[in-house]
């Protein structure tokens, strides 16, 4: 049976993932965002998405990576959420990908404590792994007043 | 078609009357003998028997003759109105509100047996006693309740009748479910109806979509019938509007075309009235919600066997409609369980020395961009214990977390679910499902509800409303680089301090920078301290604090200090920016679940180039900055000081500190000081040779401590550079200025005073601060500086 579902994907350093398109409300490049002060790091700051003021969230820094180096300035993926649309801080993106259902596993062990809970699991494609991000765990965690 | 109109006319016309009605009544109630005020009920209920019999809805002509009957007996002096006679008028207020309810969505009156109502409003007619189904009138409707936040507004017919009149269901089932429903079946009537067979499950639905409909669409308000959602785009454009205008206006303030500026700014100006028109098209006075509140305190009250009255404060206060419609409820909740569980009854109050009539008062005003709205009552207050035991009981809360709780804490568990300490659940409240959807409704529409309680005297829920697509004023200043925008409804002043004001102007009290601004001292907030270092809070007291610090690098480094003088509830404060831009209008849009919950920014809006910048929470920063308390304190007059009262008792004395001479430090008792002053030498004149300065239309001798106490000679070189620190001494209408070297501070300290035989002017010394201190004596001293020199008899 082939179930297959259809994935935005990104980098973030060496590592893939992905986003199921749906979740998606679109994929810009940088955009100069408003820093809010007395807010954990993890959010970058505040983006104008056509009048729509949308928080950024840097997922190198959600998942303790280290920074981007300064002159690489990283892509915005438009997420929708329970709460708004939120924007992700990644690399580079990806291509739409298709996948197989029967490809997913969990999360490997090898997957260290924080990133884990941001972890759905994972799908073996042919070259590489790509890992689900959960979308509502990343946003939700980066509230104010707690650390991720 | 014509009979649709006629009949939709009826409806809304009627509805405006009923709400009328309802309000006169309870006038009526409190003022018998008013004749106009009854005249005009017996009016009002005569149009709308005329115009139901001419529309052949005979059950409502039926009701409302018996209701005209009744009023024209009163009318004519032959009745007198009694309690029983207001709750009878105010039951067939409310049948008829529910049979234009059932015309409304069904087109007829709906399944009624108003027998019993006719009944009783005929035996009252009569001066019979009436019969008990009249008094249960307002608590019989509600055994059709769904359990919701309040008992669902009157005129929304129950869903058996909708079934009834739509054919769906017979009259026998339906009365079949409810005597169910009565004996304690939970479910709802739709439920039982589709177990029993009766209904089909679809019909149910449909009927609960009429319902929603209803619920949704009461006539009441307006003579105009404009779909929200419109309303809705078009606020939003206009909001878009808003900001191009703001790009355009400034693009071409950067140029030099005549034509271009004229006509940008003529848009400017269209722009504004537009923006101004259409947001009054969805703003209601809150009013319009509370009107109906004075009926609810009756007959909750009356329901309860309490006496009380309600007041309203800030009736007229203007709320953006889509609020007004969310916020409804939550408040008939919190005015309902303010009744039924906040305020006591008359024996135990006048028990207590209370006035045996309870007092509900309403309170809503604009502040900082948002729409308070208070409701407090003078009752027995919270009990903090029960809660407390409760949650502990209920595991809402572990026992670590409970001994820990503060009083603030503790009051707000009342808005968890499940949580309710009242001894019975009544019809009314009780059941713990209310408080926790108040909350969660509030907070929804972006709002925060937050409660407050003295044991033995009441309480207080305040909720607070952003206006979310409030276009607002404000002032924009940068700092760190980032530009903020503070509502302009806070601002009071701007202040900017130059060279030589900077040194003087920036004092330390208890180790916090604080601005003398025309004799009141003001607390100064560094913006870039608040926002930047959230790891490093500046203990108080501790003059080498990061604050200290900051002060003096930014002394320092900058030529100029600019200073936003804020109100932030009673308080007034300075806030120091690094810039001030501009005043523009902006649009504010809330900001996220995530940001909401940080008390320094109240939203977020999008400047003229298009960027982002945060606007400031004016309230919350200064209670981050911790120049208000979070509770609110009657704010105290004072001259001298101001700002700083501290929670503490008396026993410690107050005193300003300064220095006299080269290392002579003094303190005297602050209640003796009027001002605090600066004047420059060349303010100093001579009247017989007497140092004076103009001070307040007064002339006002000075007395220069120094001089008098070291008994030193004038030091003329001294004199004439620097401005001279003045502590302004008021006795009897006169005024006399003691000149000081520097003021050092002001403490509030207990120390022992060691009495000093010696220099006049000193009644003794004391260890303040850890230093030697003497104290001085006023009147002492002006009398030694009378010996030297000749006071000039002053006019007062």
């Amino acid at each position: 049976m082939a179930n297959r579902q259809q994935f935005c994907t990104f980098f973030l350093k060496d590592q893939f993932f992905g986003v199921p398109v749906q979740k998606v409300q679109e994929v810009i490049r940088y955009q100069e965002m408003t820093r809010v002060p007395l807010v954990p790091a993890v959010i970058r700051g505040l983006i104008n998405l056509r009048g729509q003021i949308v928080m950024a969230i840097d997922l190198r820094r959600r998942f303790g990576m280290e920074e981007r180096p300064p002159s690489q300035l990283p892509m915005n993926v438009v997420v929708r959420t329970d709460d708004g649309a939120v924007s992700f801080l990644v690399d580079e993106i990806g291509d739409v990908l298709e996948v197989e259902e029967d490809s997913f596993e969990s999360p490997p062990e090898t997957l260290r404590g924080a990133s884990r809970d941001l972890v759905r699991g994972v799908y073996k494609l042919q070259e590489r792994l790509m890992l689900v991000l959960d979308a509502e765990r990343a946003v939700a965690n980066g509230e104010a007043g707690s650390e991720a | 078609m014509g009979d649709t109109e006629i009949i939709k006319e009826f409806l809304v016309e009627s509805y405006e009357n009923l709400d009328r009605l309802d309000q006169d009544l309870i006038a009526l109630e409190k003022d018998p003998g008013n004749r106009e005020t009854l005249g005009s009920v017996f009016r009002t209920i005569h149009t709308i028997k005329g115009t139901s019999g001419f529309l052949a809805f005979d059950q409502l002509e039926a009701v409302a003759h018996v209701g005209e009957s009744l009023l024209a007996r009163l009318r004519d002096g032959v009745l007198a109105l009694t309690p029983e006679i207001t709750t009878g008028l105010l039951s067939m207020v409310d049948a008829v509100r529910q049979m234009l309810g059932s015309i409304e969505s069904c087109g007829g009156e709906g399944t009624r047996n108003d027998q019993e109502l006719i009944a009783s409003l005929t035996a009252l007619r009569e001066d019979k006693a009436p019969t008990a189904g009249v008094m249960d009138g307002p608590a019989a409707q509600k055994k059709l309740d769904p359990p919701a936040v309040a008992a669902p507004p009157a005129n929304v017919p129950p869903l058996g009748d909708i079934l009834v009149v739509e054919g769906k269901a017979k009259v026998s089932d339906v009365a079949e479910a409810l005597e169910q429903q009565n004996a304690g079946d939970p479910r709802h009537v739709g439920e039982i109806l589709v177990e029993k067979g009766a209904v089909k499950p679809q019909d149910v639905v449909d009927a609960l979509n009429t319902q929603q409909q209803v619920r949704g669409q009461s006539a009441s308000d307006s003579t105009i019938r404009v779909d929200v959602g419109q309303l809705d785009r078009l606020m939003n454009r206009v909001g878009e509007l808003v900001l191009l205008r703001n790009q355009i206006v400034q693009y071409t303030n950067s140029s030099e075309d005549g034509e271009l500026l004229g006509t940008s700014q003529r848009l400017n100006l269209l722009t504004t009235e537009l923006q101004e028109g259409v947001m009054k098209t969805r703003m209601q006075p809150i009013g319009n919600v509370w009107s109906k509140f004075p009926r609810t305190v009756r007959d909750v009250a009356l329901a309860c066997g309490k006496q009380v009255r309600i007041e309203m404060e800030g009736k007229e206060t203007e709320l953006d409609k889509t609020i007004i419609e969310a916020i409804k409820d939550p408040l008939t909740h919190l005015v309902r369980n303010a009744v039924d569980h906040g305020i006591e009854i008359s024996e135990v109050r006048q028990a207590a020395g209370k006035d045996p009539e309870g007092l509900l008062f309403l309170r809503a005003f604009h502040e900082g961009g948002q729409v308070n709205i208070e409701i407090s009552d003078d009752g027995a207050g919270l009990n903090y214990e029960k809660i407390r035991n409760k949650a502990r009981q209920k595991g809402l809360i572990t026992a670590d977390q409970a001994a820990r709780m503060t009083e603030r804490e503790i009051a707000n568990l009342i808005f968890m679910p499940g949580l309710s300490t009242a001894e019975k659940v009544t019809n009314v409240s009780g059941r713990g499902v209310g408080m926790d959807v108040v909350k969660t409704n509030i907070e929804k529409i972006g709002g925060t509800v937050d409660v407050q309680s003295k044991a033995g005297q009441g309480s207080t829920v305040r909720m607070k409303i952003p206006l979310t697509l409030a276009i607002i004023p404000a002032l924009i200043v940068t700092s760190g680089g980032d530009r903020y925008a503070i509502p302009q409804v806070s601002l009071l002043e701007l202040v900017r301090l130059e060279a030589e004001q900077l040194r003087n102007g920036i004092e330390r009290v208890h180790g916090a920078p604080v601005h003398r601004l025309r004799g009141r001292l003001l607390p100064l907030v560094y913006l870039n301290h608040e926002l930047g270092a959230a790891t490093n809070p500046p203990q108080s007291g501790d003059s080498r604090s990061p604050v200290a610090s900051a002060l003096e690098n930014s002394a320092a480094e900058s030529q100029s200090v600019n200073i936003v003088v804020l109100r932030a509830d009673d308080r007034q404060f300075g806030l120091v920016v690094d810039e001030i831009n501009d005043t523009e209008e902006i649009v504010v849009k809330p900001l996220g679940k995530q940001l909401k919950s940080i008390n320094t920014y109240a939203g977020a809006t999008i400047m003229g180039d298009g960027k982002v910048a945060l606007i400031l929470d004016v309230l919350g920063l200064a209670q981050r900055a911790s120049v208000v308390n979070e509770v609110r304190d009657a704010s105290m007059e004072k001259d001298a000081v101001g700002m700083y009262e501290s929670a503490g008792e008396n026993k410690s004395n107050a005193v300003l500190l300064f220095q006299y001479g080269e290392n002579g430090r003094m303190a005297v008792d602050l209640t003796l000081v009027a001002r605090l002053e600066e004047f420059s030498p060349e303010s100093v004149e001579m009247a017989a040779e007497q140092e004076v300065v103009q001070y307040r239309g007064q002339i006002m001798p000075l007395v220069r401590v120094s001089e008098v106490l070291e008994s030193k000679g004038r030091n003329p070189s001294k004199k004439a550079q620097e401005s001279l620190h003045v502590v302004v001494y008021s006795d009897k209408g006169r005024s006399v200025g003691l000149v000081v070297d520097r003021i050092l501070d002001i403490v509030e300290e207990s120390f022992v005073m060691q009495r000093q035989s010696g220099h006049s002017g000193v009644m003794g010394s004391a260890v303040i601060q850890k230093r030697v201190t003497d104290i001085l004596d006023v009147p002492g001293l002006i009398a030694a500086a009378d010996e030297s020199h000749v006071l000039a008899g002053v006019q007062p």
